[in-house]
């Protein structure tokens, strides 16, 4: 086996199996992959060619029901720094009366041989659906295992992503969350990025502020391990440590759930002048594609407060971390 | 044929002997021709289900009238509603005379079809419930069961037009403009699981609209699979407060999945846990229970509703809405009625036999267990216990949420007029 540098934990000390969510995410495992995120990188670092051999021989699959281009080419990129083969499929629709049905899909990836499956999906639990239908058949050639990374499934979770934002917050705030003040400011209903967050961001001690008006938020969010405000000045008056800034996607701002988007960018816009209230250290970060001007003032988006292109950064570091972890093993040369 | 059933306890009480003649309970036991020995085991009056989906013409893949009947017989039923949701929709004379014909060929239990409210359960043309009504089928029930129907006129119409005819309206009580994309009960599993929410208020709303709509029409409306604590709330309102012209009457059904299972289920996202109205919170599932127990909700109703495996091995948010329920409706009410100590057998025949039939206005089923009265019978086990096992189920589609779960009480042997339709466990073939 080659470690890709010392310091980082085993592949298999971890003990995933798959990367379904954040929720059920330990403490000891969100660490550690977040720690081997950070050896990536300094692996990497100085690099003539940025190549590991570390997963020489194994396929990962990228399976996309939905478009998305930043986080297909990070998972890709990841895969092919750590020298493996890496394979897109593209599909689209449901499962029904539109062809393959998805259980088939997995099964012929399985069967040829695929070794990880990165799932995204319109449909929240897809992934999960995966595992459990490749759980029973196991048709990988190396160990009979193939592992599946949710890469966002519906309204549900999207956990690559939240590892990359508390990869990103690490480096601007300190390697320990305990106690930061983290706002995520939008479309809570609808984000997989928020609920992951949420969760993964509870799990390394922070303390989540979601700030949202209520329409936009999930009936039974108070039982997440946060606190709730729908006042976004009253909350940045509090000297957030880091905001995070959500989409708000197109068709909901024809859906009724908020009367225009002036209002929204007026009530839940990070304005400069909301951005300059903000305390000198806290970041600012956006998961992208960013609504510029509603979202965010295009001003504070290329801010130096603004993470927005170092967590697409980070996000390939991650990535490698997740697969290293999932993918390598004893029989890896 | 005199069949003599020695050592019975009718409702669960004293053991006796039952004696059937000619389709009827008698009294004169001696020179039977057949003699069945029941030590042990528990008569009740034979099933009646207002709320089956036999999936046939249409679906068929999925179950038939033949298959759904022998499931209904396995499962202690003499009678069942058949909801109007086939292809092509039973909205005409035409398709509930086929639906009825197939059910009398068949033989194993009365299968009534349910007239469609609406053509085509589009909610906006009323059905020929008439003509419907005067079919050999003779439909009494109107429903668009699987859509609400949403459009206060057309309810209204519907409640009117079905008082002249002497039917019930059975409403799927859910406003469609609050469930969008809904996928599971609205709250914090939903929330977490990302599923969007369904909630209680799209199906109280109806309720009480319904109520009202039905008590200034004097009209009978019959709510379907009532699944909140607060939809009870209304119906305790709605009788006690609304003032109605002569003729209006409400009752409502609880399906055995409402009185068990929970809105947790959705974990793991397996969608033979997806079901329309969905699986509620425990709080819901236990105030069901009380209200059942109590009579503000009349009866138990399946829901049995047959899917062919490939529209439940998919994602959730594709999957089709629906669970089988016949062959697990008694045992289930045996599990949270029964051994909860809220219903004794006396109570189980009301909710399961003699609410269902009355409401529906079956003459003869739902009767007392005495001399002169029809032999629809129903013997049950209550101390076995039994694995379900979908394969084993009688019906094609194999979608049953307790795959794998001992559940209590068998039903043994089913008798409809006097003809054992079940006889130990096994459906009883036709004589010629």
């Amino acid at each position: 086996m080659t470690a890709p540098d010392d310091g980082t934990p085993a592949p298999g000390a971890v003990g995933l199996r798959h990367l379904l969510s954040t929720e059920h995410l330990r403490r000891d495992q969100a660490d550690a992959l977040l720690a081997t995120a950070e050896n990536m990188e300094q692996a990497l670092t100085g690099r003539a060619v940025r190549k590991l051999p570390t997963l020489r021989g194994r396929t990962i699959v990228t399976l996309f029901y939905e478009n998305s281009t930043r986080t297909r080419v990070s998972f890709e990129v990841a895969g092919k720094w750590m020298s493996a083969d890496t394979i897109n499929v593209s599909a689209s629709g449901s499962s029904v009366g539109k062809g393959e049905s998805l259980r088939d899909t997995a099964a012929t990836l399985a069967a040829a041989g695929a070794d990880a499956v990165v799932v995204r999906h319109p449909a929240s639990g897809a992934p999960h659906r995966i595992a459990g239908w490749l759980d029973g058949v196991g048709h990988s050639h190396t160990d009979g295992h193939v592992a599946v990374v949710n890469a966002g499934d519906g309204t549900h979770e999207h956990p690559t992503q939240a590892l990359l934002d508390a990869a990103t917050l690490r480096k601007r705030l300190g390697p320990d969350l305990a106690g930061r003040r983290v706002a995520i400011v939008g479309d809570v209903l609808h984000s997989r990025v928020a609920r992951s967050n949420a969760h993964l961001l509870a799990t390394l001690g922070a303390e989540v502020t979601l700030v949202s008006p209520p329409t936009l938020l999930p009936i039974g969010v108070d039982a997440w391990p946060v606190a709730v405000t729908h006042d976004l000045d009253t909350h940045l008056a509090t000297g957030p440590d880091a905001v995070m800034m959500l989409r708000v996607q197109a068709e909901r701002m024809h859906g009724g759930f908020f009367p225009s988007a002036r209002e929204y960018a007026v009530r839940f816009g990070l304005s400069q002048r909301r951005a300059d209230t903000l305390p000198d250290h806290a970041v600012v970060l956006h998961p992208g594609p960013a609504v510029r001007g509603m979202e965010i003032a295009s001003a504070v988006a290329d801010s130096d407060r603004a993470a927005i292109a170092e967590q697409v950064t980070a996000g390939v570091h991650v990535r490698m971390a997740v697969l290293y972890h999932l993918l390598a093993g004893e029989d890896v040369a | 044929m005199k069949t003599l059933i020695r050592n019975v306890r009718p409702y669960g009480e004293d053991a006796t002997d039952l004696v059937v003649e000619d389709g009827l309970l008698v009294r004169d036991g001696t020179d039977p021709d057949e003699t069945v020995d029941a030590d042990g085991l528990v008569a009740l009056p034979g099933l009646v289900d207002l709320h089956t989906h036999l999936r046939e013409p249409g679906g068929e893949e999925a179950e038939t009238v033949a298959t759904g009947s022998a499931a209904a017989a396995l499962g202690g039923y003499t009678a069942v509603f058949a909801m109007p949701n086939t292809n092509p929709t039973q909205d005409s004379p035409v398709v509930v005379e086929h639906v009825w014909r197939r059910g009398r060929e068949v033989g194993l239990v009365d299968v009534h079809p349910v007239g469609a409210v609406t053509v085509g359960l589009g909610g906006e043309k009323l059905a020929e419930m008439g003509m419907m009504a005067a079919s050999p089928a003779a439909v009494r029930m109107f429903s668009d069961d699987g859509r609400c129907v949403n459009d206060p006129l057309i309810m209204r119409r519907a409640l009117e037009y079905a008082r002249s005819l002497d039917a019930l309206v059975a409403q799927h009580a859910e406003d469609h403009r609050l469930t969008v994309g809904a996928q599971a009960h609205e709250g914090p599993v939903a929330a977490r699981l990302g599923l969007t929410g369904w909630p209680a208020t799209a199906e109280e709303s109806i309720v009480a609209r319904d109520a009202m709509l039905a008590a200034a029409a004097g009209a009978r409306l019959h709510v379907c699979h009532l699944s909140t604590a607060g939809s009870v709330g209304v119906l305790r309102w709605a009788r006690e407060t609304l003032d109605a012209r002569p003729g209006f009457a409400l009752s409502a059904e609880v399906t055995p999945h409402h009185l068990l299972l929970t809105d947790t289920a959705a974990e793991g996202y397996d969608p033979v846990h997806k079901v329309n109205p969905p699986l509620r919170p425990e709080a819901d599932t236990l105030a069901l229970r009380r209200a059942l127990a109590d009579g503000e909700i009349d009866c138990v109703a399946t829901d049995h509703a047959p899917h062919a495996v490939e529209a439940k091995d998919c994602e959730w948010s594709v999957a089709r809405p629906g669970m089988l329920g016949l062959q697990t409706a008694l045992p289930v009410v045996a599990l949270t009625m029964v051994r909860t100590g809220l219903l004794d057998w006396r109570g189980v025949a009301r909710v399961t036999s003699e609410a269902p039939a009355r409401i529906a206005g079956l003459p003869d089923q739902g009767r007392p267990l005495a001399v002169g009265e029809p032999a629809n019978l129903t013997l049950v086990d209550p101390e076995a216990t039994w694995t379900v096992r979908g394969a084993e189920l009688a019906s094609i589609a194999e979608n049953t949420p307790y795959e794998g779960t001992d559940l209590p009480l068998s039903v043994v042997h089913t008798m409809l007029r006097g003809r054992w339709t079940v006889r130990d466990g096994k459906v009883a073939p036709r004589e010629q």
